[in-house]
């Protein structure tokens, strides 16, 4: 059963090595490596087409690599995949629940597929902990997208994952519903759960939220650092102007 | 291979079953339309042909146990489209279920299904038609066993098509069954057929079921020899169905079709 995973010693909670995707000649990921450690919130941001997802994607293990390798806590999620992904968990706007069935009947089959111990009382917990209660039965697809994306996250933290992927979790959300996210995914890492990777193109937020960031733009990692003081690093007031300067002109960063 | 998690797919299509009309009637009515129909067809030939020819065990028997090759494709296949129609591959395949515990998902659901349509066709066809599967002996349970194993075959085989051509790909699969029918020689003894569709039907097990059922109907005894040769054949096509539908999935994961299944190509 999932709760209490015997991680390998030392090992941080993802490892990506040298990652790369090609789709015939255009690489959409190009020699990737970082790590996300443990209670570490890491941003992976970079312009619409920059090889975000393609690296979720792959780390999710529902695209393989050209070449490189990705390791969950130690674990290869291609040589150890069932080892690998009862360790992670995501959300995305792009992958909504089925709205089909009700959050206790999604909560119910996600748990049963991650194999959770005392699923009904994590199901209680959830719903308590992500505001779903009044919602327990009612079918996914009549949510709005805040509850939705309640939803979502509630079934990402179904396992107690060590390692959290966090696909703009905050798209479409008003800015009030995205703080009250924000605010319950810092819990998660605070209670000393696991780490995140999070890609979101509100630099705010990433400010905000994240310890480190990754800057991508076409395919490769360009910068890398404190979100909080990057900027004036490279002669921005902003994480928002940076972004821009990255994503239009990375040889000017020097970077590229 | 986890038990739980087989499960939890059978659990989505029970929750699915439960809270939808349109799902829950298809399980039975087109079993009942076609044990009415039949059984009325069968009915009336009784009468109009020379006594002894017993029709209502050689044609109604013949479609039911048809019918029933079909409900258990259905099965799989309609368990697979949940995740196509609902958009949920991301979701199902980035948890830490094998491919092969998702197919044990499929035929698990498919056989608490078909079980329905098999009691509502058995049940109809004894109280109503007179029909009973008991007339074919101890010989019905290794034909029902070899028509279950080819509707899982072609069960899984479609929704490996599916996978691999995309959404719009369903129309593909559903004439399946009929296509293969006049082959198999349901409603009629094989040696109807001219040479070459007589050489398709020795590679269809449903050929040996019904030429065996044929032969207890005209009295005399079904013999195990082809039976077991078909249950072979079977059991054959259940393993490369299986192995098909995971390279599927295999090349769908390594071209990326896979997490962008709505484009239904990666071209």
């Amino acid at each position: 059963m999932s709760a209490g995973f015997a991680a390998a010693p030392g090992s941080p909670m993802l490892a990506v090595a040298q990652l790369s995707k090609a789709y015939g000649g255009t690489k959409a990921v190009d020699d990737v490596s970082f790590e996300v450690g443990h209670g570490e919130i890491v941003g992976l941001v970079g312009p619409n087409g920059a090889g975000k997802t393609t690296i979720i994607n792959m780390i999710l293990g529902v695209l393989e690599p050209s070449s490189g390798t990705v390791r969950v806590d130690g674990f290869g999620v291609a040589t150890e995949r069932t080892r690998a992904l009862e360790r992670a968990n995501f959300a995305a706007v792009y992958a909504p629940l089925p709205g089909n069935l009700t959050v206790y009947e999604n909560l119910r089959v996600f748990g049963l597929l991650y194999r959770v111990s005392r699923l009904r009382e994590r199901i209680d917990s959830l719903l308590e902990e992500f505001d779903l209660k009044k919602f327990r039965d009612v079918k996914c697809g009549v949510l709005s997208s805040g509850e939705q994306t309640r939803a979502c996250l509630a079934k990402a933290l179904i396992n107690r994952p060590r390692l959290l992927l966090l696909d703009e979790p905050t798209a479409s959300l008003d800015p009030a519903t995205a703080r009250d996210i924000r605010s319950r995914i810092r819990d998660f890492v605070a209670l000393g759960q696991g780490g995140i990777l999070w890609t979101s193109h509100n630099m705010y937020e990433v400010q905000e939220v994240c310890d480190r960031v990754l800057f991508l733009s076409r395919g490769k990692i360009l910068l890398e650092g404190d979100p909080k003081t990057l900027p004036q690093q490279h002669g921005k007031a902003t994480l928002e102007e940076l972004f821009v300067a990255v994503a239009r002109e990375p040889l000017t960063l020097g970077v590229g | 291979m986890s038990i739980v998690r087989m499960l939890a797919i059978v659990l989505r299509q029970a929750y699915l079953i439960r809270g939808s009309s349109a799902r829950v009637l298809p399980l039975f009515a087109w079993v009942a339309v076609d044990v009415v129909l039949w059984g009325f067809i069968t009915r009336y030939l009784d009468t109009i042909t020379v006594a002894g020819l017993n029709l209502a065990f050689s044609l109604l028997g013949a479609v039911l146990l048809w019918d029933f090759l079909v409900r258990v494709m259905q099965g799989v296949t309609m368990a697979f489209f949940e995740d196509v129609w609902s958009r949920n591959f991301l979701n199902v395949f980035s948890t830490p279920l094998r491919v092969s515990e998702y197919l044990g998902g499929l035929v698990l659901s498919s056989i608490a299904t078909s079980a329905v349509g098999l009691t509502v066709m058995v049940v109809l066809a004894t109280t109503v038609f007179g029909l009973s599967f008991a007339a074919y002996g101890l010989m019905i349970v290794p034909s029902l066993l070899i028509l279950f194993a080819c509707g899982i075959a072609l069960g899984v085989f479609s929704s490996a098509i599916v996978l691999r051509k995309g959404p719009a790909a369903e129309w593909l699969i559903w004439p399946l069954p009929a296509m293969i029918s006049p082959f198999a020689g349901v409603f009629y003894p094989v040696a109807t057929l001219p040479p070459w569709m007589q050489y398709v039907a020795k590679l269809l097990p449903p050929a040996y079921v019904f030429e065996g059922m044929r032969a207890i109907v005209a009295g005399r005894a079904g013999a195990l020899g082809p039976l077991s040769w078909g249950g072979g054949l079977a059991a054959a096509y259940v393993l490369l169905a299986c192995w098909f539908f995971a390279s599927t999935y295999r090349h769908a994961v390594r071209t990326g079709l896979l997490a962008r299944y709505s484009a239904e190509s990666v071209s």
